[in-house]
Formats: C-alpha cells, structure tokens, sequence
C-alpha cells in the first residue's frame, strides 16, 4: 500500500502579496482516507484547485495519479474525481439527468452512463428520488448525488471538499460511512477537508492539520498527539471516592506522573508521560479509596485543534 | 491531447481525434469503451451544446422571446400587405423587388420586420447570454463542470455557439414564416435573387444578434450576479439604440455649422459617418436596408459629379453585397473582438465553488 497517489513537494500558492499556500509537501498513499484539516481559508480548497490542475502554483510541483495536473490537467481530471463544497446540479433536470450529463462529459456513450448512473444512485440510496428534479433536493441528497456523481468516472481517487458540511448529524453519519465503504469496497482514495474535527477523526487513516497555509502535523490520530503532547502525552481520568488528604502527594510520587489535578470532589485528572493506569490503581487501592472508574484518555483532534491554534500565532 | 488549458481552439483538433476515432496517450480507457459498445464517442463539446440548447427551448424565458418574436412576426405581415395593396397596383418600378417589401414595407403605424429585428434582436442576445456563466457559478455547477475532463474553453465555446445554434434556427424561422405568410397573402413568389437576399438579411439579423449575445457572455463572465450583468448589458443596448444617436446629433449640429467649405463640410461628414458606424445598430441597418433594397446605391455622401451618369436602377446582388462588405466584416469583427474578451477573461479567471 506504500504507493503515493498524491505528492506535493514545496507547493506555493500566493495570491498578491497573500500566501494562500506556503511551501506544502505531502504525500497521500494508494487506499488512505487522509483528512485534511484546517479553519476556513487556510488554502485546503487552494490545494485541492492545485490537485486538479484548476489552478497554477507559483512554486512548487504537484503529481497526482503519476500526472502532473499544471501541465496536463486533462489527464488528471480523469482519474481525480472532485465534489466541490456546496455542490450544484441543474436544477431542472432530474438527478439521472445530472448523473448522465456528467457520464457524458467524461466521454461514456449513452447507454453506459445510464446503467452506471442507476447503479450509483442505488449505491447512495437515491434510487426514489432518480426521476426528481435536483431543485426538490434536500442537502443531504445533494451531497449524496453529488458522491454519485463524482463516482461516475470511476476514479482513482476522489477529493471531497467539506462534504458534510450543513447536513444534519444523522446524515453526516451515514455519508461518512457511504465515504468509507466506498473507499474499502473500490479501493478508492480519498482525500476529504474538513474544519470538523470529529467528523474526519471517525473515517481518516491519516490527518493534516493545515494552519495559514502551511501543513503543520500529519500523521494519525495517536501520532497527533505524540506529537503535539510530547510533555504530557497521556491524562488518566479517574474517578475516587473516600479519597485520604495524601491521596495527591502519593499520585505525584509515582513514576512519570507530571501533574496532577483534582476536579470536583470525586474526578481526578492525572497527565502521565507514558501509560501509568496500573500504578496508579494500585495507589489509590492502597490508599484505601474507592476506584469506581479509571480511564485513559488520548488527546482527540479537539485538543490537538485548540492547541494548535492557540499557539499558532505565536508560531 | 495533453495540452494545458491555455490553449485556445483546442476543440477543433478534438473534434478532429473524435471523427479519427483515434486513441490519444490518456484515450485507452476510451477506446476501450468504444470497443465494446461500437458506438461513436460523444465529444464533451457537443455534449454541452446539446445540454445548452436543451436548456434554452426549455426555458421560460425562450418562450417568451419566441412569443414576442411571433408578434413581430403578424404585426409585420399586417404592416407589409397593407402596405403592399396600394403599391402592387400603382408603380410598376415598385414590382421588380416586390417581394422584398415583405420585410420593409410599412404603412407607418407599425414599423416594419427589419426595424422590428433591429429593435428586437438585442433583446434576445442578450436574453439568452446575461447568465451563461455567472448563473452556472451561483449555482455551483460551473466547479462541478470544471472538475471533468474538459477543457476549459469547450464550456464557454459550448455556450456561444449553442446560443448561436438557437438564434439562427429562431431567425430563419421566423424569416421562412414571413415569407410563407406573405406568399399566402400576397401571391408573389420570390425570385432566386430576392430569395438569396432574403438569406443574406437573415444571416446577418443572425450575427448582429450574435454581437449582443457576446457582449451579454462578456457581462456575465464579468459580473458575479445575473441581475448586474443584465443591466448592464441592457444599459449598453439602450445607449446605441437612443443616446448614441442623440449625442452624435449634437455634435453634427455644431460641427456642419462650422464647416466654411465643401472640403471641410465633407470631411466633417466622413468623421460623423465613421462616429455612427461605430454604433452595432447602425452598421446593422445600413447592411439590412443595401440588402432588403437594392435600390439603395450608396451609404453617405455622394458629390455631383458621382451621381453625374449613373443610371438610377436596381443593384444586383453581389453589387449590394460588395457595398455592404464593410459593414458586414465590422460586425464580425465587432463579434469576434467581444467574444475574445469573454474567452479570456474566463479562461484567466480562478473557479471556485459558488464564489
């Protein structure tokens, strides 16, 4: 699976005096569900019009599917399949219609692009609404036809810009998980942005977090947050009752304990340099408390997100 | 076939590979395709040229263009046999062109079909072009578009000539219908001669209306909202078509006055002459009124000693045609220039997604 689909080496992308994308390397490989993960213009849809070959870079060089999209955007576009955010159809034909028209562009004679078309409309679970005008549609439809309709080309790879953004939790669900059994069933890439932090942690493999253009941490969740809480990489919570007044001092002595910090009468925050759990029980055990819960807690994308971007002026 | 997007007129080349039915580097997939089905590839041009007209006839908004058309179409029938019964009987020089009156005859009351096309043709160019690209952008459909395996110029090539396609059909149409109803009515069939004039007229409505069409593609590559660019290109029609004429006015009252003698007066007279030609309508109708009335020997002035000889009769056709060349090649031109606008324009600007 180590075959790079994307790769971006030194990517710029400057609009004036603007830099929308600054010196950008990523490689994404064959089969990943990689997010891309930043607030609202940190230059995500920049690098996706680059990808695709809809936009030049100043600097820099892009090769997606072993083509380079600046020179030969064509070619690109034939194995990329892109949905914009906020995509669009005809409004008055129906979503068939939209699917065919889109087959046709692609150069898939006729008959062909009607079976593909109501083979994916069944894939997504529009079947009913297939002889609809899009115009009726609701988000989430749209956002659905729009996977149809991306899908039609059969692509390599897929980029899907903010795909869930103004549908309702439930409808997020089940797009993402259309997302990722398309992604496993087809052997499809896909490369989604998102400013919604839990919604790439459940389908991603990997993740980049983009602040001002510039791609600050890659890496998987767990690396995440290796990275970024090298000094306190794990917290235990835990909850205690009939806790002693030494119950603190004694957690503190333990072996790569950092910090410890009681929250109300019974919850206890511990941040631990490495998994601690056992030790910890133990003390409190030994202390005569009682242990009703003991967890350990990764860093989610949220910490790793307000970190970030805490900090990421003064970087 | 693995050119960068900049490149202009690219489709013709492609339309050229699809007739070879030749597999390019990227075309193995493609030809596969054909392979097993046997079927001719549709070329994404033609695609979108489809789509487009479909779009059009479809649309509300054509049929009331069609509607308005079809008015003209009896007002000017009416206008013209009326007018015709007095002149039928009473001038026999009047008979040699007989035919022609169909589409300039008037009995004052309601102008008649060349005006009505002169009036009216603005109109539906730039009804049918003010959206054809901001619309698509509001929509979110122009991203989705962009994000096939076309070019970039195919999308808006696609949509002048589809536009195109349905203004000729819509104008010969509405020609053939006025020349049916009026051999119906009138019971003279037309010459070779007056036919082939007939067409030239109709072509040329057509191009004229194809300059307001580009101008209304230009509008909307320009401007983000359709209202602004209808507006606008409203603005600029009714500029030409009322303030041009009055400013031009103006400026000829001072400047034939001033004028002490017959050098200066002429040339003043060129420099008012080449002023109006530079309107669209005015070349229209010089070009319309030489082809429908082949009488008409000469656009502008004309000295003594030019009239001194010549036998007042008709032109024939090509005649008409040499003296209206002019007028013609500064349409196209005005026509081509304008669309070149729009092309690059479009070409240079970035597609994002309903921004």
């Amino acid at each position: 699976m180590a075959e790079p689909i994307i790769e971006l080496r030194q990517l710029t992308k400057k609009y004036g005096d603007f830099t929308a994308v600054d010196r950008l390397s990523l490689t994404v490989e064959k089969g990943e569900i990689f997010g891309l993960l930043g607030p609202n213009g940190a230059g995500k849809s920049t690098t996706i019009l680059m990808m695709l070959g809809l936009s030049e870079p100043n600097m820099g060089q892009v090769r997606v599917c072993g083509v380079d999209p600046t020179r030969h955007p064509l070619q690109a576009k034939r194995k990329v399949g892109y949905l914009p955010d906020d995509v669009g159809f005809y409004e008055d034909r129906t979503g068939l219609e939209n699917l065919i028209y889109t087959a046709m562009l692609n150069r898939i004679p006729r008959d062909e692009a009607y079976d593909r078309a109501m083979r994916l409309l069944e894939r997504v679970g529009m079947t009913e609404a297939a002889h609809k005008k899009t115009g009726t549609y609701s988000r989430g439809m749209r956002q659905r036809l729009g996977l149809a309709d991306v899908l039609i080309k059969r692509p390599e790879m897929i980029i899907l810009d903010e795909p869930t953004l103004g549908i309702d939790p439930e409808g997020v669900r089940e797009l993402l998980q259309l997302i990722r059994s398309l992604s496993r069933d087809e052997g499809i890439t896909v490369l989604l942005s998102s400013h919604h932090l839990h919604q790439v942690q459940q389908i991603c493999d990997r993740v980049g977090l983009f602040v001002k253009g510039r791609l600050i941490a890659v890496g998987d969740i767990a690396e995440l947050s290796r990275e970024l809480f090298e000094e306190e990489p794990i917290v235990v919570e835990a909850s205690v009752r009939n806790a002693s007044g030494q119950l603190a001092e004694k957690l503190g002595a333990v072996d790569g304990v950092l910090r410890v910090h009681r929250d109300g009468e019974e919850n206890w925050q511990i941040g631990c340099s490495r998994d601690v759990a056992s030790e910890l029980a133990r003390v409190i055990v030994e202390d005569g408390a009682a242990l009703s819960r003991l967890t350990i807690r990764e860093y989610g994308l949220d910490e790793i997100y307000h970190r970030y971007f805490e900090g990421g002026d003064s970087k | 076939m693995n050119r960068s997007l900049k490149l202009p007129a690219g489709w013709l080349q492609r339309i050229g590979a699809v007739f070879r039915k030749s597999a390019g580097p990227d075309g193995g997939e493609a030809s596969e395709r054909t392979a097993a089905k046997g079927a001719k590839l549709p070329n994404p041009f033609w695609v979108i040229v489809n789509k487009e007209i479909g779009d059009h006839v479809r649309s509300w908004r054509y049929s009331l263009l069609l509607g308005l058309m079809a008015l003209t179409c009896i007002a000017s029938i009416y206008t013209a046999s009326a007018g015709m019964r007095d002149a039928a009987s009473s001038d026999e020089a009047v008979r040699s062109f007989f035919f022609l009156k169909l589409f300039t005859e008037s009995n004052n009351s309601i102008p008649p079909f060349m005006q009505f096309i002169a009036f009216l043709g603005p109109l539906i160019g730039i009804g049918l072009g003010f959206d054809a690209v901001n619309a698509e952008r509001n929509k979110g459909t122009l991203s989705r578009m962009m994000a096939q395996p076309i070019h970039r110029d195919d999308v808006i090539n696609a949509k002048f000539v589809a536009s195109f396609i349905v203004i000729g059909i819509l104008f010969f149409a509405l020609g053939f219908l006025v020349a049916g109803f009026g051999i119906a009515v009138l019971g003279v069939p037309p010459t070779p001669e007056e036919f082939w004039r007939m067409i030239f007229f109709l072509l040329l409505s057509t191009i004229y209306v194809g300059f307001w069409l580009n101008l209304a593609i230009l509008l909307s590559v320009r401007f983000r909202q359709a209202a602004t660019s209808a507006l606008t290109a409203f603005s600029i029609w009714i500029f030409f078509l009322v303030f041009y004429g009055m400013i031009l006015n103006l400026l000829a009252g001072s400047l034939l006055s001033r004028s002490a003698d017959v050098d200066s007066l002429l040339q003043n007279q060129s420099l008012l002459m080449f002023l109006y030609r530079l309107s669209p309508s005015q070349l229209f109708s010089e070009a319309t009124t030489t082809l429908l009335m082949p009488d008409v020997r000469a656009l502008g002035p004309l000295t003594m000693e030019q009239i001194v000889g010549a036998i007042p009769s008709p032109l024939p056709l090509g005649q008409s045609l040499l003296l209206v060349w002019p007028q013609l090649v500064g349409l196209i031109a005005a026509t081509l220039i304008i669309f070149a606008l729009s092309y690059v324009s479009f070409m240079k600007q970035e597609i994002r997604s309903r921004s």
